[in-house]
């Protein structure tokens, strides 16, 4: 047995490796007084070379670290999708940093360390590798939900969030053990090489080991039955966090399950496709169904961020059904990155909203919303419709792209289910409106002042789902042709 | 004589794993942990995996448990509060689950079914290239990326213990 | 068969004579502590039992045997009992590893002068010397008494500190032996600079060595690092509630510990048995082997005293100097002994 030094090809993780220069940059100007207010630009020129650096590796198809890191197509795309989400979380985030950190870089390097840790989970081919990434992940949003000490809900958030993640992950190592142990590998390649050779049985050791993963992954990516952290976690921590959280930690577990799914396990997947339909109409309904009676609108969106992902399961069951089906994975990685624009655009306005004492979260407190506060009011009925799925807002088209995904591999029950739960879905979502334009204004809004940051954050939001929404044809090809 | 080692520090494993979840009293339950973490030390020493042995030892029921004993004194939990009462149902789903699951293993042990492939390095092997130097090659190249990451995760944790732990902001 | 026997025999042997010298040593320790501490403060020390008081070790040992055996009331009582134990079993445990010569020929037969010799050794003394923590934080929790527990929550933050120093100082030594097997780690040491001054790893690794022995002392808790029983504040410290046999194994094991420490700091820095320039001169092969043992037991015993020495030379620190002390110079300076290391060897080699 003789082992090399792999060839160590540094520019297939030169996104990951700008990304963690600017965190740990961040991190050392913070010790400097004097020039902590540049911090924030320098985040800004981070995200900006790391999203040039992608785009240079476009269609490089490059392989490092003996085939241990990707940045093909796949990985890159989803590094775009989560640095969007990190950028407009920043935009929005002033208040808060101006309230809570007041220079310090940790925040700021915090929330990169989590969009690095999303981005090596997206673009590796080992599982050790996914699973260190979603450590750094979850790490950093643990500390993330608890950042605000002062206040016990944030605390609550951050040690629930830390002791039931804690306890998922044992179930991920589990079932990584658990694979390693029947293919005696964690490349995902070699993995999908032992379940296409067929020379040695495949057995109950490896179907544990893959259910395991997805009840790990499901958690992160709040499935029900394992939700019970999210209304808690995204109600306790601050704002600007709970907007990352939904978006980001969504996404990267939906992108390690795209990767698993068409590569890994693709021979064995479709024996599981009863398991996740199930699974799918549970998050759908229990998501959808409790949203109806909430009255504060964080807990509000995060039940509706869990009936998003039941959304997104139906399309990874069609996919798991078919999983030769390209339509479906496009449509999956559509649908993650219309929710990104629409959930941050939606917790955007709700931080906009948000007075810095006693916080403006119910629902009743935005009646009145549309007369003296138009521009925040258009934006919140914009990302209310696209949440709910009304034309011609991306949201529509992407529910659009799920249920004919479903339709395509024959899931007509599914699908249906499906429908039924968005058209409750619009209840909800349209009491905010309803509220905005149809009720007395019963609070003075004349605290809120204008803010150009965030009217920015919120413009690039509404001009993502617009234009996605009419013109989804060149993306969706785009995506079609990725896998 | 590897067997009868085998059997009794299996056993003393097993055993005490067990005692840690019938423990009322914290402290007890993280001697019992201690306990077992030894004896699976004591396990891997017969697989001629001396170098995960000692760090086994040395990390976790060295350091860590050291740690976790080091908390529980300071909350001075003396006995598990009562709320545990409450998860009855909890109780019952975690026995089946458990249940399931030791059927499972079982139906695996038994029947070999499943056993997944066999691995290229054997204790044998392990004895003849020296277990030190095998898991130093192996970090070192193959898992070379995985290693750096590590460091990363342990840099977002020490971060995130100060900005929890600071004084102020 | 009888081959085995007979190896059988000579393990038992060499584990006997071993834990008979440790414990003698241990005995002749709390004298030598006694007598230099009476010497330092300008008086005489026990004197009384036998020619220079040499028979007080075992005055002391009948008395505590004799004491009587009370267990507090309020005392978990399980764990109070054990915990003593818990200390005393790690404490002997860690001389297993240490060679204390090169091998011996007796009657045609190669004895090696080692219990065992693993080639994890160095690891399987940190490994088990960091679980003797235990027998001081079960005893100190265990006897329901706040001073104890004081006593035992110092010592579980003053161990983790000083064990990351202390493990990273032995790096630097590793890197130059390439291996963890402490015969190798002696046998390296054999050679000679330009001949003539001794190959030992104090000369090539000083730093490591101060960050060693003074880690050592934290570790044994021993003055000037004693906060687990620092009298003025906690009593007795973590064994405030322990009396008769069960304080005696206390006692005996923080000797052993120190013993222990001697010896490893010898067998690291030191050259563990090797005998310079005298093993040149041409003599019996026997005469030599018993030469380098004895050379052994000088070095190792020099350190003891040291330790003797530096308690009753230095005043105690406070808690929070020993913590920065520890995380803030130690840790740092070690890494960077590491890193000195390493760059060296990369550019030299």
């Amino acid at each position: 047995m003789d082992y090399s030094i792999p060839t160590i090809n540094l520019s297939v993780i030169g996104p990951e490796i700008i990304i963690l220069l600017t965190a740990v940059s961040v991190l050392i100007i913070g010790l400097f007084p004097n020039y902590r207010r540049w911090s924030i630009s320098i985040v800004f020129i981070g995200i900006i070379f790391a999203f040039y650096d992608i785009y240079y590796l476009w269609n490089l198809n490059q392989v490092g670290f003996d085939g241990m890191v990707l940045a093909d197509n796949f990985a890159l795309l989803f590094d775009i999708i989560f640095l969007i989400g990190t950028l407009l979380t920043l935009l929005l985030s002033g208040n808060f940093i101006n309230q809570y950190i007041r220079g310090t870089g940790e925040y700021l390097s915090l929330i990169l360390f989590a969009t690095l840790g999303m981005m090596l989970m997206a673009s590796t081919n080992d599982l050790i590798v996914i699973f260190l990434g979603l450590e750094t992940l979850s790490i950093s949003l643990y500390i993330l939900a608890a950042f605000r000490r002062s206040r016990e809900d944030s605390l609550e958030a951050g040690l629930k969030y830390f002791l039931l993640g804690a306890f998922t992950t044992g179930f991920l190592l589990y079932g990584i053990a658990l694979i390693y142990g029947s293919t005696g590998t964690t490349n995902i390649y070699s993995i999908l090489n032992f379940l296409k050779d067929g020379s040695v049985e495949i057995g109950i050791l490896f179907y544990i080991g893959m259910i395991l993963i997805i009840v790990g992954f499901g958690f992160k990516a709040a499935f029900v039955p394992f939700h019970m952290w999210v209304p808690d976690v995204y109600e306790g921590s601050a704002t600007p966090v709970t907007a990352f959280m939904s978006a980001g930690v969504k996404a990267a577990s939906f992108a390690v399950f795209l990767r698993l799914f068409i590569t890994g396990f693709s021979p064995i997947i479709s024996q599981i496709t009863g398991i996740l339909a199930v699974l799918a109409i549970l998050t759908m309904t229990v998501g959808n169904v409790i949203a109806i009676v909430q009255t504060n609108i964080k807990r509000m969106l995060a039940y509706s961020s869990i009936a998003h992902a039941g959304y997104i399961l139906v399309a990874l069951t069609a996919l798991s059904r078919n999983i030769e089906s390209e339509f479906s994975a496009a449509s999956i990685m559509y649908y993650i990155l219309v929710y990104t624009f629409m959930n941050i655009g939606a917790f955007g306005v709700v931080i906009y909203m948000e007075k810095s004492e006693e916080e403006v979260l119910k629902i009743s407190d935005y009646a009145g919303l549309g007369f003296k506060k138009p521009f925040a009011a258009i934006c919140m009925t914009l990302f209310m419709f696209s949440l709910a799925g009304i034309p011609p807002t991306a949201g529509f088209m992407g529910k659009l792209y799920i249920f004919s995904s479903a339709v395509e591999s024959e899931l007509y029950g599914l699908a249906v289910i499906g429908v039924l739960n968005a058209v409750i879905a619009v209840y909800y979502y349209l009491r905010v409106v309803i509220f905005m334009y149809m009720k007395e204004a019963v609070l003075d809004f004349s605290y809120l002042s204008a803010r150009p940051v965030m009217a920015l954050s919120l413009s690039i939001s509404v001009g993502g789902i617009i234009y996605l929404g009419i013109f989804p044809q060149s993306l969706i090809n785009l995506l079609t042709n990725i896998l | 004589m590897e067997f009868i080692l085998f059997y009794i520090f299996g056993f003393i494993a097993v055993v005490s794993a067990l005692l840690i979840i019938l423990q009322k009293n914290p402290i007890y339950s993280a001697v019992f942990l201690i306990l077992t973490l030894f004896s699976v030390a004591i396990l891997f020493l017969l697989l001629n995996a001396q170098f995960v042995a000692a760090v086994q030892v040395l990390v976790y029921a060295g350091a860590i448990m050291t740690l976790f004993l080091f908390a529980i004194m300071l909350l001075n939990i003396k006995y598990e509060e009562k709320a545990f009462s409450k998860l009855a149902n909890l109780k019952i789903t975690g026995i089946f689950v458990t249940f399931v699951l030791f059927i499972e293993f079982m139906y695996m042990i038994f029947l070999r079914k499943g056993l997944g492939i066999a691995g290229n390095i054997s204790p044998e092997k392990v004895a003849e290239v020296g277990n030190v130097e095998l898991i130093g090659k192996i970090l070192f190249t193959k898992y070379l990326f995985p290693f750096e990451v590590a460091s990363l995760v342990l840099l977002v944790a020490m971060v995130g213990v100060i900005v929890l732990a600071k004084k102020k902001f | 068969m009888v081959d085995l026997i007979i190896e059988l025999v000579i393990i038992i042997l060499k584990i006997g004579i071993v834990i008979g010298a440790v414990m003698m040593g241990v005995a002749y320790m709390t004298l030598a502590e006694r007598r230099l501490s009476g010497f330092i403060q300008d008086r005489l020390g026990p004197n009384r039992a036998g020619p220079q008081g040499l028979l007080q070790p075992f005055a002391d040992g009948i008395k505590l045997f004799f004491k009587e055996d009370f267990i507090p009331d309020s005392a978990e009582k399980l764990l109070f009992f054990i915990a003593p134990g818990m200390i005393f079993v790690p404490a002997l445990c860690v001389i297993a590893v240490i060679p204390f010569g090169d091998s011996l020929n007796i009657f045609g037969r190669e004895i090696q002068l080692r219990i065992a010799d693993v080639n994890i050794g160095i690891l399987y003394i940190f490994a088990i010397a960091s679980l003797g923590v235990y027998g001081i934080v079960l005893g100190g929790w265990s006897a329901n008494n706040k001073y104890t527990l004081f006593g035992s929550l110092r010592s579980v933050a003053q161990m983790i500190s000083y064990e990351l120093a202390l493990g990273l100082s032995v790096m630097g030594v590793l890197m130059i032996t390439g291996s963890l097997r402490l015969t190798e780690v002696v046998e390296v040491q054999r050679s000679y600079f330009f001949g003539f001054i001794p190959h030992w790893n104090i000369f090539l690794q000083p730093v490591a060595f101060i960050i060693f022995i003074t880690a050592a002392f934290a570790e044994t808790n021993r003055l000037p690092f004693d906060l687990v029983e620092a009298e003025q504040e906690l009593v007795g410290g973590y064994h405030t509630e322990y009396n008769s046999m069960k304080w005696g194994l206390y006692f005996l094991s923080e000797y052993a510990n120190v013993i222990t420490a001697s010896a490893v700091i010898t067998t690291l820095f030191f050259g563990g048995w090797h005998l310079p320039w005298i093993e040149k001169i041409p003599m019996p092969q026997i005469l030599l082997e018993l030469l380098q043992i004895g050379s052994f037991v000088l070095k190792t015993a020099f350190f003891s005293i040291f330790f003797i020495w530096v308690r009753w030379t230095f005043p105690r620190f406070k808690y929070n100097q020993l913590m920065s002390l520890g995380w803030k110079v130690f840790l740092p300076i070690a890494i960077l002994n590491v890193l000195v290391t390493g760059l060296f060897y990369a550019i030299f080699s």
